[in-house]
């Protein structure tokens, strides 16, 4: 019976000297050209932790200028050029990469028991495509920037004096990062797991990031090709949805949320997968229903695919696609349901030892949900018909995508912190910052829906008075997410050398990245580890001899 | 692509040889997903603008070459005969053959190009450009004007890939010559190969939508 | 993967499969098909498409995984092209622009 109890003892705090992918070469040279996934993680972690610096910082400015209801230091096109490029690098430069690039690069191998991804060159590659698309995307930001809203609809985008073109072109640079990627942990997935991990002995967090790499794949090539067409538009005249030349801006919608939607889920996946493994742990319980999960998971990436066209019912589509659209995009609330339930059903009766990645479960749960069900609300066309285009929107999608992916970023950088750098961060800071971060969320992002509901417009940098308290108190939860977030980063940076050292499984978790010492050696595992459990087996089932059965 | 090498070069995080191998071939054919869908996107909207232009859109295709758009697509389809020939001669340690037929595709492409060149000019003359360029007095109309700006684009990104091909098929050659390409190793000239055969297949595709449906 | 059931006559019958498909293509273009036309040239060219896929790129050779992918991305092609086109084919007449259609 291999229980967590029998596991082999964890090695004491980091020995001095003891050889991890951290210290085997320190030269920037080693960094720069590695091929080990461990130290891409960290590269990546730099790369979109900057990003969400940056794209942050455009928030903030956008909410300070909406204190007052007249024009406060920025002009429309400012303010336009402002959540153009706060939407960008935060869907491509943050969210998209994210938790699959820092948190699947690093785990994904440990988890499965391999020495490395399939393609670790092209894994080096994908970092450098990445920091190549950030850098045009830049460029383009600093020569006039784009002022289309992240989302490029032409005509608009296809006659736009602004610098949208190297915009453009950035984000197609950064698809193939994501396309890399996904190519990379497709194939990890498939051909370099351990002996004994069967598909139904994988971890969550493995199914999930391999589903988000299957949808990655799937969608983007759809989106670069539309972001070429768009620039050929603006540079060459193309005109491809240029109604004067036969073409139909609807198109280009279609196209475009083809991929994007698939894209929140691309978003979600990974984070629902860290809820996974923080809930399973954190209640030392065996999961509600491990086949319901990867039931949904995938699910979720398929019906995904489906609803594109309910970010369009006002745009101008035919009824029938506006009413197909509505019908298919209720079902995968389903699937989400079934996560939540999950999630719940796994913590109840649970052992739970409350901790800071637990604290960021419990914000997801309760924001997920909320933004999910406002998702169900809208999908209601006779509802979105006065919703869309208003603050209601932008409410629903920050719940999901702050409530819910960057709680689960959070989550994981506190989860995985030890294992990734053998080290503990200190816990009352981050209980402090972990208060400031959700509580600064509600107040931010609560205010929106009743914004939406009562008429004020999306991407509008001036509103009649009466809006006025709403965005005030809007604005004041902003600071409080960034002053938590800057907290975090600031004791987080500090713990990395100043941190008490971490065992190997310093959470008592039985997923399989813990057997492992806290940092990884470079190799990850002398000899293949033989797997004989499943990933959350805390209880043996009853009347089970082996440890091979799962909840 | 694995670099080219012994022919039982294993890496160190593959348990063995035929995993890796598999991986390599697994990893390719997501690879051409993602390359079919780029077209694809294409594709749907043909299928939008052929439903809001039926007329229009057989009309033009009755202004394309057919001659040509024939002979490219005999030419082609031969082409991806030579490179899984090249293929077979490798297992049979035919090293020269496999060159030989390697550097015939290759050929046989940059002949596709050669004739979609000329296929081009003939569109120029008669004023066929794409998009906000068209000034086609025999064919006016949006329908005739997006039924063209859809043909450059799919042929071309497709001329594109033809290009990328042909330098890789000439590289997969000069590979065979040098001996780095071997009965027992040959998991590049697999892949290449695959990849040309996914242009190929583009190609079957496009040829009736916008030479044959008049 | 051993490759010896697929021999250099099956790249030779395949050449020849497509050559023949092509040149039926050719000359059923020259018939008046009328509504069967898109189909019947797509219908062709998607067996053109498989053959090539099964025997020149080795996909009857390949386990599980692989065939699943290609039935996979094939599924998605036909939802984008059928809900993008539905979406035009059911528009009212009065939304398309002027100087359209048949």
């Amino acid at each position: 019976m291999a229980t967590i109890a029998t596991a082999p003892r964890p090695p004491g705090p980091l020995a001095a000297g003891r050889a991890n992918y951290l210290n085997v070469e320190t030269t920037v040279r080693s960094w720069l050209g590695t091929t080990d996934h461990k130290r891409i993680s960290i590269l990546f972690l730099l790369g979109t932790t900057a990003s969400l610096a940056i794209g942050g910082s455009f928030a903030l400015a956008m909410r300070l200028e909406l204190l007052t209801p007249e024009p406060l230091f920025m002009d429309s096109l400012t303010y336009n050029r402002l959540f153009t490029l706060h939407g960008v690098v935060m869907v491509w430069l943050f969210m998209i990469p994210a938790i699959p690039t820092v948190f699947g690069n690093f785990l994904l191998p440990l988890m499965i028991g391999a020495r490395d991804v399939a393609f670790p060159r092209l894994n080096l590659a994908s970092f450098y495509v990445y920091l190549a698309g950030a850098a045009v995307v830049f460029g383009g930001m600093l020569a006039s920037g784009a002022d289309t809203g992240w989302t490029f609809y032409p005509p608009y985008s296809t006659t736009t004096p602004t610098a949208v073109v190297p915009v453009l072109l950035g984000v197609f640079i950064l698809g193939i990062s994501s396309t890399m990627t996904g190519i990379n942990f497709i194939v990890t997935t498939h051909t370099m797991r351990t002996v004994g991990m069967h598909w139904s002995r994988l971890p969550l967090f493995v199914w999930t990031v391999y589903a988000t790499s299957i949808i990655i794949v799937l969608a983007t090539p759809v989106l670069g090709i539309t972001v070429l067409l768009v620039a050929a538009d603006h540079a060459l005249g193309l005109g491809m949805f240029d109604p004067a030349h036969g073409g139909d801006p609807i198109l280009f919608q279609h196209l475009f949320w083809f991929y994007s939607h698939p894209a929140v889920y691309i978003m979600i996946l990974p984070a629902m997968g860290v809820i996974t493994e923080s809930v399973a742990t954190f209640a030392r319980k065996n999961l509600f229903s491990y086949g319901a999960m990867v039931v949904a998971t995938l699910g979720i990436a398929f019906i995904g695919f489906l609803t594109w066209g309910h970010h369009m019912f006002t745009a101008g589509m035919s009824t029938f696609d506006v009413a197909a659209f509505g019908a298919l995009s209720m079902f995968v609330a389903i699937f989400s349901a079934i996560k939540v339930f999950n999630w719940v059903a796994t913590l109840y009766g649970g052992a739970i030892a409350v901790s800071v990645p637990l604290l960021y479960v419990f914000g997801f749960l309760f924001l997920f949900s909320v933004g999910g069900m406002t998702g169900v609300a809208q999908a209601s066309t006779s509802l979105d018909v006065h919703w869309h285009d208003t603050y209601f929107v932008v409410a629903h999608f920050h719940f999901i995508m702050v409530g819910g992916t960057m709680m689960a970023f959070l989550a994981a950088l506190h989860y995985w912190f030890p294992k990734m750098f053998g080290r503990r961060y200190p816990e009352r800071w981050a209980v402090a910052a972990t208060m400031l971060v959700i509580g600064g969320f509600i107040l931010t992002f609560s205010p929106q829906f009743w914004l939406g509901n009562a008429g004020m417009p999306r991407r509008y940098h001036t509103y009649p008075a009466e809006y006025q308290a709403l965005h005030v108190i809007s604005t004041a939860g902003s600071w409080a997410i960034a002053g938590g977030l800057v907290m975090t980063l600031v004791y987080l940076v500090v713990s990395l050398w100043r941190g008490r050292p971490a065992g190997a499984n310093p959470w008592g978790s039985a997923s399989f990245e813990w057997l492992t010492p806290s940092p990884p050696p470079r190799e990850n595992y002398a000899t293949p580890p033989r797997i004989d459990r499943g990933p959350y087996d805390y209880m043996p089932p009853p009347g089970a001899e082996d440890g091979a059965g799962h909840g | 692509m694995a670099s080219a090498g012994q022919a039982t070069r294993l890496e160190p995080h593959f348990q063995d040889l035929a995993k890796q191998t598999h991986a390599a071939r697994l990893g390719m054919w997501v690879f051409i997903g993602s390359e079919a869908l780029l077209f694809s996107a294409l594709f749907a909207l043909y299928a939008a603008y052929r439903v809001a232009y039926p007329g229009a859109f057989e009309d033009a295709a009755g202004h394309t070459n057919l001659a040509l758009g024939t002979i490219m697509t005999a030419v082609l389809l031969t082409s991806s005969f030579l490179v899984a020939m090249s293929l077979g001669r490798i297992r049979r340690r035919l090293a020269r053959d496999a060159v030989l037929f390697l550097a015939g595709a290759a050929v046989l492409g940059a002949t596709f190009l050669v004739l979609k060149g000329m296929e081009y000019a003939e569109h120029f003359r008669d004023g066929i450009y794409p998009g906000v360029w068209y000034r086609a007095s025999a064919l006016p109309g949006q329908g005739a004007n997006i039924f063209f700006t859809l043909y450059y684009a799919m042929t071309g990104l497709h001329a594109l890939h033809v290009l990328g091909g042909v330098l890789l098929l000439a590289w997969l050659a000069w590979l065979v010559r040098r001996g780095r390409i071997d009965d027992a190793y040959h998991t590049p000239l697999e892949l290449g190969g695959m990849y040309w055969h996914f242009v190929d297949v583009v190609w079957v595709f496009l040829w009736p939508l916008f030479y044959l449906l008049r | 993967m051993d490759a010896s059931r697929i021999t250099e006559r099956t790249y030779w019958r395949t050449w020849i499969a497509l050559m023949a498909l092509a040149a039926a293509t050719f000359g059923l273009s020259f018939l008046d098909l009328g509504m069967l036309h898109v189909p019947v040239a797509l219908l062709i060219a998607g067996a053109k498409a498989t053959l090539i896929a099964l025997f020149f790129m080795h996909l009857v050779q390949e386990r599980g995984s692989i065939p699943i992918a290609v039935g996979i991305w094939f599924l998605l092609l036909a939802i984008l092209i059928a809900l993008t086109a539905a979406d035009v084919l059911t528009r009212d007449v009065m939304l398309r622009p002027p100087a359209s259609g048949p």
